[in-house]
This record gives C-alpha cells, structure tokens and sequence, in this order.
C-alpha cells in the first residue's frame, strides 16, 4: 500500500500533479434527474490515505456523486479514473472488486439474524460461517471496533450496529471507503472511537471519503475537504486551517448569521408537567418509558438528548396523544390533566408539536402545502366550520407560513415532498409557531436540515421560548441542545435523568449520560437490563 | 440489453393519469378486435354488435343507463373506502342484503294498501341492510384488526346463500309452484319509471346524486381531507389527531349502505320482485368501475357507463353472434388489465434503446 501522501496547499481546486497516480479522479462528473442538474462537471482527485470530506448542504449534491462512485448511480458525462485508469463502475458489485466500500446512513441489516450471518449477506462470497466469524472477530480486533460475531443484531446498539457495516466494508480490504454522515447516530464517546479507526485506516494507506455536514468533526478529523453547493465543486481547502463558520459559509455561500440566545427571563410557570410517565408496549422492539418526570416552564428551553432508540418515539407519542396514558396526571398542559387526551384535544390545550420525521408524520408528502397547513391547524385555527374546509383560508394560512418563515416554494399549491428538508421543516415548524402555542414539543427540529434553515429555525424556537412559551426539544445532535437549551436531560433505556443547565453541563458529561452513567453506575445497568427484558416479552 | 426500459419520472404525469384510462380502452378494443379475427368472426361487425349497436336507440341508451345505475351506487361508495385505505370487497354481498331487506319490506306490506311511504321505507332498509352487512367486516377489523378484503369477500357468498334460502323459503311466493321467486310486488313498491319508453326508473336520480354527494364529501368537507389523509400517510393521520377507527367505520357503513340502496333499486326497478339472481356481479364490477374511474366521482360516472356497455354488448354478442356468456368478463377483464399495466406510465417513461454508458 502507499504512504500517506503530503498534504496539498489550501484554497486550491485542484491539487499539483504528483508522480503516484491518485488512488480516485473524477473529471467533469454531470448526472441531470428530471428537473434537476444533481452533480454539474464535477472534479475530485482522491489520495492513497488521506481523509477526504465531501461537504455541502442538502441538495448540494453528495450523495449523488458518492452514489455513482459506488455504482449506484451512472453519470450522464464524465470520467472515473481508479489509480490511473479509466473505469465503468457498473453496480456496486464492481465498486466492492475494485476496492470501493461504502458504510451507508441508514444501515441495512436483518434484526433477527446475528452479527455474522448479517455481514455473510453483503459479501460476493462469504465462504462458511465458521471461517467467516473468525475473520470477523479479527477485523474487529484490529481497528478497535469491539463486536460479537455470534449477537442478534436487535440486541445491539446503533453505534454496535455501524461496526458491523464497518467491519463488512473492512473484510474486503478496501482502498476507499466511503462514509455518509456516519456520526448523527452516535455518542460523542463513540464518534472519537470512530475517528481513531479511520485514522488507523488512513495510516495503512485507504483513503476515506467523508460526509457530512458536522463542521467541527471535520475539522478534527479530515485533511482536505471539497465543498459542493448546487451540484457543483465551489471550493476545496484543509479543513484544520479553516474556521467551521468559514466552512458553513462556503456550502451555504453567505455569511451565517448565529443564533442569539438572549439571555432568560426568570422562569414563569409550569406549562407541561410529566409524571410517572411510563409505558407498555406491545411491539416487542419498542422501548418502554419508565417513570419519566420533568416539567418545561413559560420561556424556557428544555433539551432531552440521547441516542437514538431510547425511547424518543415512544416519549414523543405520548406527548402527542397518539398514544395516550391510562392516568391523566402523567401529563398535565398549563395544569389540566391531559394524559388520556388525544391529540386534537392537547393541540386545544396549547399544544403545538412538530414530529422527527417530517416528510409521512408531520407533512402528507403528496398533499399541497394549503392542505398540510390544515393537517394541524385546523384545530387552533379557523380552518374548518360546520364540517366543510374553508379552502381559501388553509391557502391563506400556508401563505402566511412560507412569508413569515421565508420557505422556498412554489407558492401553497407546491406538493410538500417537491420541498427541501430545510424548507418543509420551516414550513411545518412555522405552522406548528403560527398557531401561537403555549407548549411546543420539536424532535430532531433540523435533521438533515442545511445551515441556512438550521439557524432560522433555531431563531425562531428561542424567540418563542423568549416570548413566553415553553419549549421541548428532543434532539440527538449535542451541538444543537447546547446552542438551544436552558436545561438538558438524557434519556437512556426508556429513563430520563435529572436536568442539569446548559452552562454547568459540559459535551463530556451529557456524553456519559448518553452512554447509561446515570449518577450511579448500577442504575445505568439496571435499565439495560430492564432494556433486554421488555424486549424479550 | 433490453429494447426498451423504464425511467422513473421526477413528478407523477397528470397527463397519463387522465390518459391511461382511454389508452386501457383502446387497447381492450384492440384486443376484442385480434379475438374476434381469431375466433373467424368479421371484427368490425363484432365489435360493432359488442359496443355500437346495443346503443344506438333510445331503449337502448335506456338500458345502458339502468345498468350503470347500481355499478356507480356501489362504485362511488367503494372509491370513498380505497381512498383511506379501506378494501371493501364484498359490495355484491351488500348489495344482496340491501335486497332482501328492502324486499322483505315490499313482501310484509303486500296486499295491504300501502300508501306512498313504503317506497322511502323500502329504500330505507335497503340502505340499513348493506350497512348491517357492511358493519360486520368494520367491526372485524377495528377490534381485531382482521382484513377486511377477506371478511367483506367471505360475507358475500354467506349473503348469496341467504338469498337462496330466503327466496326458496320465508320469501317464496305461496302462488308460485314452488318456484324460487317471491311474488310480483306491487305499484306501491316499485320505482317509478323517469322516462317513458325506456327501463330507467328513479334510482339513476340517486346514482347522480351519489356522484355530487361523494364530490362534495371528497372535495369540501373536512372529512373528506381526513380520508385522504388516512389513505396516503396513515402516520400524519395519527400525528394530526385523526381517528382511523372512525373513519373505517364511516367508509364501511357508506359503501355498504349505498351498495344496499343499489340492491333494493334493482329489486324495485326493473326486476320487480325478488330471485335468486338479482345482480350478474354489479357488486364486484364496481370496484374495476372505481379504479377506472380514478376513485373520482365523475370518472366513476363515466367508467359506470363504459361498463355498463360491456354487460348489455356481452349479452348482444351472445344474441347476434352465439358467443358464450363468458365474453362479458373476457372484455372486463381486459379492461382492468390493461388499465393496471399502462398506470406504469403514470410514474415511469418508456425510454427505447439501451441504456447510456456509464462514465
């Protein structure tokens, strides 16, 4: 394998010529979908170990072009040399011969099979299984990526559950591996275990292309990055000699203005109060809440964090009403009993939430934004009389969103799926603010969200807050609880620790939470078992 | 490589959604044309016995109205169900029931004098018999969560057995030598006719109110939304606070009710009393008569005519061609078929050629 190469100057878009072929060149990479130009002559020159970030909004472009550079996609034009040579990469079969892996966002693995039966199904050819967990568990050993060939994957981790994707990207000896946005899932305690394997990778000479859009990760981990914006290459620089708000300016081409968190005004009364809150499940892969209590005052910010799969769901259910608690203290709105309310009458109670899946829950993809305006409004706005919709109004009222919270769209007859990401969380963000709530619930409010709209919407949801509401963000993106947050707490196993304040509180210490170190560390191991039982019922 | 292949398109065509239904019927006469060649019939004159002469007088324009009837009564209820995701099969089984019971009225005040009322009060329990029917696989599926596609399916030939054993039985008429019929009902009981010269009676009033009753409720009211929404993303439904049960219960009782207003309109109309034979499958052509008709109340009203064309030109064949029954569903059945290969085109483009190469 070849030695990590120097690293090029900054600023430039293409790097000088060098006597070893690059391991990957792209030249002039064009892919047009109906009524979009995704990649437009696009230009990338990977080294043999470097780490590579692919940078850019949503809609930049990135996940097309690593696409077609695993085969999944085919470029309109263009041309792909691999280590010198010109290539077509046919399907992802190809990609995986000439050393290409790829460890996708959402991960693709069987619940009811074991970690090496999983792995066994990705790879061209396996061989038997006795062999193959041994080379597993060797792979393993060796990057760091602690991982049992014989578990059931339900009864792993998320972070588990990327090792997995890793190590059967690794059993192929790969030269490139190609991560997409590998961290949003993750504690930071495993992203810096993460880091530490792909630098080892990069060490033995695999380059690693990187995406994401975590700027400072980027910075601490990656030696070059190329920034896309609008499907085209707007500029390549050393991350480690940029600032991230420079970074966030090149993808989003402006200046960034950050939220302003003003300072808070003493606290006023309880809005939501949350008791006892526990649940049953009969969906055997759900987790229970157990015994969750907090409260969210008038003008403040509350952030639960956590991973993914400790109970966000099912906490964000029954906060909704979609799934109602038999006691009615559980939940209390402005101190009425609602827990066996649904969730037409907690939105009359002053409750206004806004789900984590935006695009299926919180918008009717197909429907136009005057219809998903009524999809909630309808029960605090007058949208409805005497059983008839009041079209003209739903029409109004979506105008007044897309003005007040800047969405871009064709106006309110736009179908919510031709949106953005950003611009249909602002959309239904705006709806959910509009509608003047007392309480508002967000999930993972900007998600896959590009900067210029994270920063709108996090505008918005302190104005809020400061205008006298109470705000519950649950979030698994840390950066963005501490940028919102008054208070933050953890939820773990279907538990939720005590609150601490944002200013008190520190990455490292909500991280441990996050990973089960509730106080003591036997009621962190408590609930994972309490964990392992509700999933064996 | 393949000659052709399939791109996806960006946007679904709102062209080929109103295209394709005219493409399908293009190419079921395309199709006819091919089986009357092979079958040594002239084809122009088949198809022209099959689709233009059973309509070219006003009897015969009556007729295509009087079988339209019950399809679009029971197409429209239907349509209102598909759209939030709830499958009721078993209109032909509802449709029975609306007979029996609305006929069981006719029978109870036989011989009595009735006065206008009976009429309403027959219609009445037409429409409650399909909803009692009806109500079964609602029941089944909102407590139990059984599939209703089974359950509303099942019921249909349990209905068909009641029939038969209500007419060979309670319903027999006593001077009828033991024939299986009821006996003939009387003014008071049958619909009165709205064109003279022709078969239609009253109930085709009540097909066209069907269609603008379930355009305003689809298009207008604020139930209507909540079926759409319940239909395309069962999630926001839930999210926004919509009850599905509800709402299953609604589309079930509605297309129950309406295929039971169906089944009491032919037994009121233009069969006059009650056999063991009152619909030649109106329940089941429906649900074609639906999804060609896009589940929209208008093109359920067109696609409730072209249908209906294909059951009085099926029996024209049999007539002036002696072919067997069985032409009719051959030509339904192509129909549908053709109509569920071309929506491909809705969201795909044919692309002829192979595929680009890949860079």
């Amino acid at each position: 394998m070849d030695s990590p190469s120097p690293f090029p100057p900054a600023s430039q878009p293409s790097p000088p010529p060098r006597s070893s072929a690059p391991r990957l060149v792209l030249r002039g990479v064009t892919k047009r979908f109906p009524g979009c130009l995704a990649n437009d002559s696009v230009d990338l020159v990977l080294q043999p170990g470097e780490i590579h970030a692919l940078l850019g909004e949503n809609g930049a472009g990135k996940s097309t072009l690593v696409k077609i550079i695993y085969g999944v996609l085919h470029a309109d034009s263009g041309s792909l040399l691999w280590e010198g040579e010109e290539v077509t990469v046919a399907d992802p079969a190809a990609a995986r011969r000439l050393g290409i892996g790829m460890v996708f966002q959402h991960f693709s693995l069987f619940d009811t099979l074991t970690v090496t039966e999983n792995i066994s199904l990705g790879l061209d050819n396996p061989g038997p299984m006795k062999d193959l967990a041994e080379r597993v568990r060797a792979v393993s050993e060796r990057y760091g990526l602690a991982l049992d060939p014989g578990r059931h994957v339900h009864s792993l981790s998320v972070g588990e559950r990327q090792r997995v994707e890793i190590v059967r990207c690794l059993l192929q000896n790969p030269k490139l591996l190609i991560m997409d946005e590998p961290t949003s899932v993750l504690t930071p305690q495993e992203v810096e275990k993460l880091f530490e394997t792909l630098r080892r990778l990069a060490a033995e000479g695999c380059t690693i292309l990187y995406i994401s859009h975590k700027l400072e990760e980027i910075r601490s981990l990656c030696d070059r990055a190329t920034v896309l914006r609008g499907g085209r290459v707007v500029g390549a620089c050393d991350p480690r000699r940029e600032t991230a708000r420079g970074l966030a300016e090149m993808m989003i081409g402006t200046e960034l203005a950050a939220p302003v968190r003003p300072p808070q005004a003493a606290p006023g009364a309880a809005r939501l109060q949350v008791r006892g809150l526990s649940t049953r499940s009969a969906d055997p892969f759900a987790t229970n809440l157990k015994d969750i209590g907090f409260e969210v005052r008038a003008g403040e910010i509350l952030g639960i964090a956590g991973v993914a799969g400790n109970g966000q769901a099912e906490l964000m259910a029954a906060l909704s009403g979609e799934e109602p608690s038999a006691d009615p203290d559980a939940v209390r709105i402005d101190g009425t009993p609602a827990g066996r309310l649904g969730p037409k009458q907690r939105r009359r109670l002053g409750l206004a939430f806004v789900p984590e899946e935006r695009l299926g829950r919180g918008a009717v993809p197909e429907m136009s934004l005057a219809d998903n305006a009524l999809l909630s409004g309808y029960a605090r706005e007058p949208l409805v009389s005497g059983g008839m919709v009041r079209h003209g109004r739903a029409r109004a009222y979506a105008d007044r969103i897309i003005g007040a919270f800047n969405v871009v769209a064709r106006g309110h007859g736009a179908e919510a799926r031709s949106l953005s990401g950003g611009n249909l969380q602002k959309f239904i963000i705006g709806r959910e603010i509009l509608q003047r709530p007392g309480l508002l619930v967000v999930g993972q409010p900007t998600w896959g969200v590009d900067a210029g709209a994270a920063a709108a919407i996090h505008k918005a949801l302190i104005e809020l807050a400061r205008g006298g509401a109470a705000v519950l963000v649950i979030s698994q993106d840390l950066d963005e609880l501490f940028v919102l947050s008054d208070r933050i707490a953890v939820l773990f196993h279907g538990r939720l620790s005590d609150s601490r304040p944002a200013q008190e509180t520190s990455v490292e210490e909500i991280g441990l939470l996050m990973g089960g170190m509730f106080g003591n560390g036997s009621d962190g191991g408590e609930a994972a078992g309490n964990g392992e039982t509700a999933r064996a019922v | 490589m393949s000659l052709f292949r399939l791109e996806p398109r960006g946007e679904a065509s709102k062209t080929m959604l109103y295209a394709t239904p005219l493409l399908a019927v293009a190419l079921t006469l395309a199709s006819g044309f091919l089986l009357f060649l092979a079958l040594g019939f002239d084809p122009v004159r088949a198809l022209h016995a099959f689709f233009v002469a059973p309509v070219s007088s006003l009897r015969g324009l009556g007729e295509l109205a009087l079988k339209a009837t019950p399809l679009v009564l029971c197409a429209i209820g239907l349509s209102i169900g598909f759209r939030a995701n709830v499958w009721n099969i078993g209109a032909e089984g509802q449709l029975t029931l609306g007979a029996i019971a609305g006929g069981g009225v006719a029978l109870a005040f036989y011989g009595e004098g009735a006065g206008w009322w009976l009429l309403p009060l027959m219609m009445l329990a037409g429409i409650a018999g399909g909803m009692l029917w009806a109500a079964i696989p609602a029941f089944l599926r909102v407590r139990f969560n059984a599939s209703e596609i089974l359950t509303s399916l099942m019921l249909t030939y349990v209905a068909l057995l009641l029939l038969n054993y209500m007419v060979n039985g309670p319903y027999r008429d006593p001077d009828g030598f033991a024939f299986p019929e009821s006996r003939l009902f009387e003014e008071a009981a049958t619909l009165p006719i709205l064109i003279a010269g022709t078969r239609v009676h009253l109930g085709a009033l009540f097909a066209l109110l069907a269609v603008a009753g379930g355009w305003v409720l689809m298009a207008r009211t604020f139930i209507g939304f909540q079926i759409k929404v319940i239909g395309l993303t069962p999630q926001a439904a839930g999210y926004a606070g919509f009850s599905q049960k509800r709402i299953i219960w609604l589309c079930m009782l509605l297309s129950g009710g309406l295929a039971g207003l169906a089944g009491v309109g032919e037994i009121a109309g233009p069969i006059g009393q009650i056999t063991p034979s009152i619909s030649p499958g109106y329940g089941f052509t429906a649900i074609i008569v639906a999804f060609l008709g896009r589940l929209h109340p208008l093109g359920i009203l067109l696609a409730g005519l072209l249908m209906a064309l294909s059951f009085i030109g099926g029996e024209a064949a049999q007539i002036e061609l002696s072919l067997p029954k069985a032409i009719t569903g051959v030509f339904q059945g192509m129909l549908l078929f053709f109509l569920l290969a071309t929506d491909v085109l809705i969201r795909y483009r044919v692309r002829f050629g192979a595929r680009r190469a890949a860079a």
